[in-house]
C-alpha cells in the first residue's frame, strides 16, 4: 500500500500535461486496461464517464473510482531533404479521474464525474526547425459533471448531466521562420490563459439485451472554449515600426472540444467479459486555430480536421477472488488530414495495446493498475498552410506509454 | 521502499523502450554518405564572402550564417567535425584598434522620418578591439578585404601595419603570429577538405570605387598596387595556383568559387542613370547654362577634334521628366578650353543606361555642391564625379580581368579534380529573374530581393545559404557524396531596426 501511494505521489507531482494529440483517452484504470471500452460494461463507477445510464445498474449503494496516469510521450521528427532532426522533450503528463455514484433508490442514482479528456503537452527544442508552428504547447481541460441515472425497467436505463469545463492554454511559437532581433534572438509570441470555462452535457442509454449481453450508447456534447481574457506576449521583436512591438497584449481565440458518440456492447459470462466500443469523434468542428491579437496582429492556422473513429476491444478475466486481469486493443484513427499535419499535435493513426489488473484488498476496496502502449507508424507528413506559403514537413514518429494506478471503492 | 525503487527502475526501462525512433535516423548517421571526400576537418579560405560579412560589417549573427558555417553544419551529417570561427564580440560589427573605432557598424533597415525604410548604420560603440588577439586555429579563414595576393602576403596580420593599410585588421585578430600568411595558417591545420573563394576584391575594389584605381595589367609586383587597383591576371594565376597547392597538400578535396559579374550585385544596379527629375522650367534654365558647352562640342566636332558620336554623347540636354545625370568621364577626349588657354574643358556627358552608378551615389545625386547655389545640384549643374560611376570603358577593364581570373579558377579546379561553384552564373540568375523557394523568390533587388544585404555587395544569410546549397551540389557531383541541402527559407534576410 505504501509503495503504491508513493508511486502515485511521484506520478502526480508532475505538471498536468498530456500526450500526443489533444484527445486523451485515459478515463479509468479498468476501462483503459480493456482497450478503453466501457459504454455497456457495468462494473465500477468508471461508467460515469463511459455511459451515465449505467450508474443505476451498479450493485452497490456507493461506488467510487479514482486514479491517474503518468503519460510519457515522445515525438521524433526528421527531414531527409535537409538533414534536420528534432525530438520533443519527453513530457510526463498526469491525467486523472474521480467518479462517484450514490443510489437514491432502486430506480435513481446520482453521480459525480471529474475527468480530463482533452489536453496536449508537446515541447520541442526552442527554435527548432518547426518553431514557426510551435515551440511548446500546454493545453488542459478539466470536466466536472453531476449526473443522474434513471432505470426505466430492469433492462433499460438512461442517464446524463451537465458538464462544467475549465481549461487552460499556454502556447509559444516563433513569429515566422526568420525574424530575429539584432542579437539574433528569434521573435516569438506566447499566448497564455487559464480559467476558461464553458458548459456542455452528456447523455447515455443502456439496454440489457439478455442477462449476459448489454448494449449502450452515449453522447458527449461539443464544448467550445473561448479565450478572451488571456495574455499574449510578444518577445524579441526588433525595434522597428515594420514589426509588432514587444510586450503584452490581449488575444482572442477559440478551441473546440469536440463531441463524441460511442456505441458498444459488453458480453459477460462466468469469469469472462468481452467489450467492444466504437467511438466517433466529431472533429470537423476544428476548422482553424485563429488567434486575433489586441495589437492588430492575427495568426490564421487552418486545421480542417476530419471526424474520426476509434475501434476498441477489451477482455476481462476473474482469475481469483482477489485478482482480475484485463487486456485490450484499440485502433485510433487520426482526425488530421494529409497536408494539415502540424507539429503541435503530431498524431497519426495509432495502435493502443492495453493491459491491467485489479487486486481486491477487501470486499469494498480494490487497487487497479493498467498500462497503455500507444504505437504509431512512421509517417511522412507536412503542414502545407504556413502563412508565408511554405510547407513544413518530414517524417514523424511518435510513441506514448501510460502506466496508471487507481482505486475502486464500493459499499 | 525497495519495491518503490524497483517500480521506478521498471518505468525507466519502459521509457527507454518506448522512445520514438526512426528506422533510418539522421541522428544515428545512417542516411547520408561522404563519398570520396573526408569532411572531418573543413577549412575555408577567402575574403569577406567567406567570413560571413554582411550589411557593411562583420558581426556575430552574420558569421553564424557564413556560407562555410552553413556547409559545416551539413558536413556534420557526413563525418564533419567542429567548425571554429573567429567570432567578433558583438552584433554592431564595427572594429576598434586600441579603443578607436576603425570600421563602421553594420547597416540595419530603419524607417526614416519620411516613413520609408532604408539602410542606416546602427549606432553604438562596438566592442571588438583588434588588439585582443584570438588563439586559433580557426576553420573559417575568411578575411574581409583580402585580395588574391594577400593570402600569401607575410605580415598581412601584423597590427603595426593596420594604420597604413599594409595589413588587415580582421586578420590581425586571429593570425597565428604577426608575420603569418593566411594560406600558411590555413594549411597548417591540415584540412581534409577546403573551400577557396578569392579574387573578388581584385576587381571589386576598383569597381566599387567607380574605377578611380588603375588596371595593373602587366605589373607583376602587387606590392606596388593601390587599394583600388585591378590585379594583373598573371599575378592572380600565380598566387591562386600556389594557394590551391598549399591546401591540397593535406586535403582529399575542396570546392572553388569563381568571380561573379559586378553587374549582378545591387551595389551597381540600384541607382538608375536617369535619377534626375526636372520640370520644364528648370530643364530650360539648365539647358541655357549648358548652351555654351554644347556649342563648343559642336565646333570641336566640326573641326575634327572629336567624332560626331562623342559630340552627341557630350551634348547636354535636359527635358521635363526623368533625366540622365551629368557625369565626369575621364575617357573622353581632352579639349582645350578657349576661355582659359592651357586648361581643358570639363569632360562632361550625360549618363547612359550602360553607366553603372554605385549605391552610394544615391546619397549625393541632386544635392548641392554649394548650398547657396541652386544650380550646383550634383548630376545637373555639377557633374557626378568619377568615384560614383563605373563607365563602360572601366567596366571593360573589370570584365577582362574577371574573365581571365575565372579561366584560371576553372583550369585549377579541373587540374586538381576539385568541385567548382559557378558563382558568376548563380548571381547572374539571381539578378535576372531570381530563384524561387518555398517562401517566395530570391532576387538581387536591393533591400527587398532577399539575396543581398544592405551594403549591396554581400549576401544576406539567405543568400549565403543559397550559395552553400550550390556548393553542396557541386561537391556531391564531384565526390559522390550525398550531403543534403538546407532550406533557404529558414534563413533571414535584412534586419529591420531603428538605429538606436
Amino acid at each position: 500500500m505504501k509503495k503504491i501511494l508513493f508511486t502515485s505521489l511521484f506520478l502526480f507531482s508532475c505538471a498536468i500535461t498530456f500526450a500526443g494529440g489533444y484527445r486523451v483517452g485515459l478515463q479509468g484504470q479498468r476501462a483503459l486496461a480493456m482497450g478503453h471500452t466501457g459504454v455497456a460494461y457495468v462494473n465500477s463507477a468508471e461508467i460515469a464517464f463511459f455511459n451515465p445510464a449505467g450508474l443505476v445498474f451498479l450493485e452497490n449503494k456507493i461506488n467510487v473510482s479514482a486514479g491517474g496516469f503518468g503519460v510519457f510521450s515522445d515525438v521524433a521528427w526528421q527531414n531527409t531533404s535537409t538533414g534536420q532532426f528534432s525530438n520533443t522533450d519527453s513530457s510526463a503528463g498526469t491525467p486523472f479521474y474521480l467518479y462517484g455514484s450514490y443510489a437514491l433508490n432502486e430506480r435513481f442514482s446520482l453521480g459525480l464525474a471529474v475527468y480530463t479528456p482533452y489536453g496536449s503537452g508537446v515541447e520541442w527544442p526552442t527554435d527548432w526547425a518547426g518553431s514557426h508552428l510551435v515551440n511548446d504547447i500546454d493545453l488542459a481541460a478539466i470536466y466536472i459533471q453531476p449526473l443522474v441515472s434513471f432505470k426505466i425497467n430492469d433492462r433499460f436505463s438512461v442517464g446524463g448531466g451537465p458538464i462544467f469545463v475549465t481549461g487552460s492554454v499556454n502556447f509559444n511559437r516563433n513569429a515566422n521562420r526568420t525574424l530575429t532581433d539584432l542579437e539574433g534572438n528569434r521573435s516569438n509570441i506566447t499566448v497564455d490563459d487559464s480559467g476558461v470555462t464553458n458548459w456542455g452535457w452528456s447523455v447515455g442509454t443502456l439496454f440489457n439485451v439478455t442477462d449476459d449481453l448489454s448494449i449502450g450508447a452515449s453522447y458527449r456534447s461539443e464544448i467550445i472554449l473561448e479565450s478572451t481574457e488571456g495574455v499574449a506576449t510578444f518577445a524579441n521583436f526588433p525595434d522597428s515600426p515594420l514589426v509588432p512591438d514587444n510586450g503584452e497584449t490581449s488575444f482572442e481565440a477559440s478551441l473546440p472540444l469536440p463531441a463524441e458518440l460511442t456505441v458498444g456492447l459488453s458480453y459477460q459470462r462466468q469469469k469472462w467479459a468481452f467489450n467492444f466500443d466504437f467511438t466517433r469523434t466529431f472533429w470537423d468542428v476544428y476548422e482553424d486555430l485563429d488567434i486575433v491579437f489586441g495589437n492588430g496582429q492575427e495568426s490564421i492556422n487552418p486545421r480542417n480536421y476530419d471526424n474520426s473513429s476509434i475501434y476498441k476491444f477489451g477482455f476481462a478475466y476473474q482469475a481469483s477472488e482477489k485478482f482480475s486481469l484485463r487486456a485490450g486493443y484499440y485502433y485510433d484513427q487520426t482526425p488530421i488530414r494529409s497536408g494539415y499535419f502540424a507539429p503541435e499535435t503530431p498524431r497519426n493513426d495509432g495502435h493502443g495495446f492495453t493491459a491491467g489488473l485489479s487486486y481486491a484488498i477487501s470486499n469494498n476496496f480494490a487497487i487497479d493498475a493498467s498500462f497503455l502502449y500507444l504505437r504509431f507508424e512512421e509517417i511522412d507528413e507536412s503542414y502545407d498552410y504556413v502563412s508565408d506559403g511554405s510547407s513544413f514537413g518530414g517524417t514523424y514518429k511518435s510513441s506514448a506509454f501510460a502506466p496508471g494506478i487507481g482505486v475502486t471503492y464500493k459499499m | 521502499m525497495k519495491n518503490y525503487i524497483k517500480y521506478l527502475a521498471l518505468s525507466a526501462v519502459f521509457l527507454t523502450a518506448c522512445e520514438a525512433e526512426f528506422e533510418n535516423a539522421i541522428e544515428d548517421g545512417g542516411v547520408y554518405t561522404n563519398g570520396s571526400a573526408d569532411f572531418s576537418n573543413f577549412v575555408s579560405v577567402g575574403n569577406s564572402l567567406t567570413s560571413g560579412y554582411a550589411d557593411g560589417a562583420l558581426y556575430i549573427t552574420g558569421q553564424n550564417t557564413s556560407f562555410p558555417n552553413i556547409l559545416a553544419g551539413q558536413f556534420a551529417l557526413v563525418g564533419g567535425g567542429e567548425f571554429k570561427q573567429p567570432l567578433v564580440n558583438d552584433n554592431l560589427g564595427g572594429l576598434l584598434a586600441n579603443g578607436t573605432q576603425i570600421t563602421e557598424n553594420r547597416f540595419v533597415l530603419a524607417v526614416g522620418a519620411n516613413g520609408n525604410p532604408g539602410p542606416v548604420r546602427l549606432s553604438g560603440t562596438p566592442t571588438t578591439d583588434i588588439s585582443n588577439l584570438l588563439s586559433g586555429p580557426f576553420n573559417n579563414m575568411g578575411v574581409p578585404g583580402a585580395k588574391s595576393f594577400h593570402l600569401v602576403a607575410p605580415g598581412y596580420g601584423n597590427i603595426a601595419g593596420v594604420a597604413t593599410g599594409a595589413s588587415n585588421p580582421y586578420f590581425v585578430r586571429f593570425a597565428s603570429e604577426a608575420n603569418a600568411t593566411i594560406i600558411a595558417d590555413a594549411a597548417a591545420q591540415q584540412p581534409t577538405f577546403f573551400s577557396l573563394w578569392i579574387g573578388n576584391n581584385d576587381i571589386l575594389s576598383y569597381a566599387t570605387s567607380g574605377g578611380i584605381g588603375v588596371d595593373q595589367k602587366g605589373n607583376l609586383n602587387p606590392a606596388t598596387y593601390g587599394a583600388n587597383d585591378i590585379t594583373d591576371p598573371q599575378v592572380f594565376a600565380s598566387v591562386y595556383s600556389q594557394e590551391v597547392s598549399a591546401l591540397m597538400a593535406s586535403a582529399t578535396g575542396g570546392v572553388l568559387f569563381n568571380i561573379p559579374d559586378v553587374t549582378s550585385i545591387p551595389y551597381f544596379t540600384t541607382v538608375p542613370y536617369n535619377a534626375i527629375p526636372l520640370d520644364a522650367g528648370t530643364a530650360s534654365v539648365v539647358n541655357q547654362a549648358y548652351a555654351q558647352y554644347n556649342g563648343g562640342m559642336s565646333q570641336y566636332a566640326t573641326l575634327g577634334f572629336i567624332s560626331t558620336e562623342e559630340r552627341d554623347a557630350r551634348t547636354i540636354n535636359f527635358v521635363e521628366g526623368q533625366n540622365a545625370a551629368v557625369i565626369l568621364d575621364e575617357s573622353l577626349t581632352n579639349l582645350p578650353n578657349p576661355a582659359a588657354p592651357g586648361t581643358f574643358l570639363p569632360k562632361l556627358r550625360q549618363a547612359t543606361p550602360d553607366d553603372l552608378f554605385v549605391l552610394t551615389a544615391s546619397s549625393i545625386l541632386g544635392t548641392l555642391v554649394d548650398p547657396n547655389d541652386p544650380s550646383s545640384a550634383i548630376g545637373v549643374g555639377s557633374p557626378v564625379t568619377d568615384q560614383f560611376v563605373l563607365t563602360p570603358s572601366e567596366q571593360a577593364l573589370v570584365v577582362a580581368a574577371q574573365a581571365s581570373y575565372n579561366a584560371t579558377i576553372a583550369a585549377v579546379a579541373q587540374a586538381n579534380g576539385l568541385a567548382l561553384v559557378d558563382a558568376k552564373a548563380i548571381l547572374s540568375q539571381l539578378a535576372n529573374g531570381g530563384i524561387s523557394f518555398d517562401g517566395g523568390t530570391l532576387t538581387s533587388t536591393f533591400a527587398t530581393g532577399g539575396a543581398f544585404s544592405l551594403d549591396g555587395v554581400h549576401p544576406t544569410p539567405r543568400g549565403y545559404a543559397y550559395l552553400a546549397n550550390q556548393a553542396i551540389l557541386a561537391i556531391n557531383a564531384t565526390y559522390g557524396s550525398t550531403v543534403p541541402m538546407v532550406n533557404i527559407g529558414d534563413y533571414n534576410t535584412v534586419t529591420a531596426s531603428q538605429s538606436n
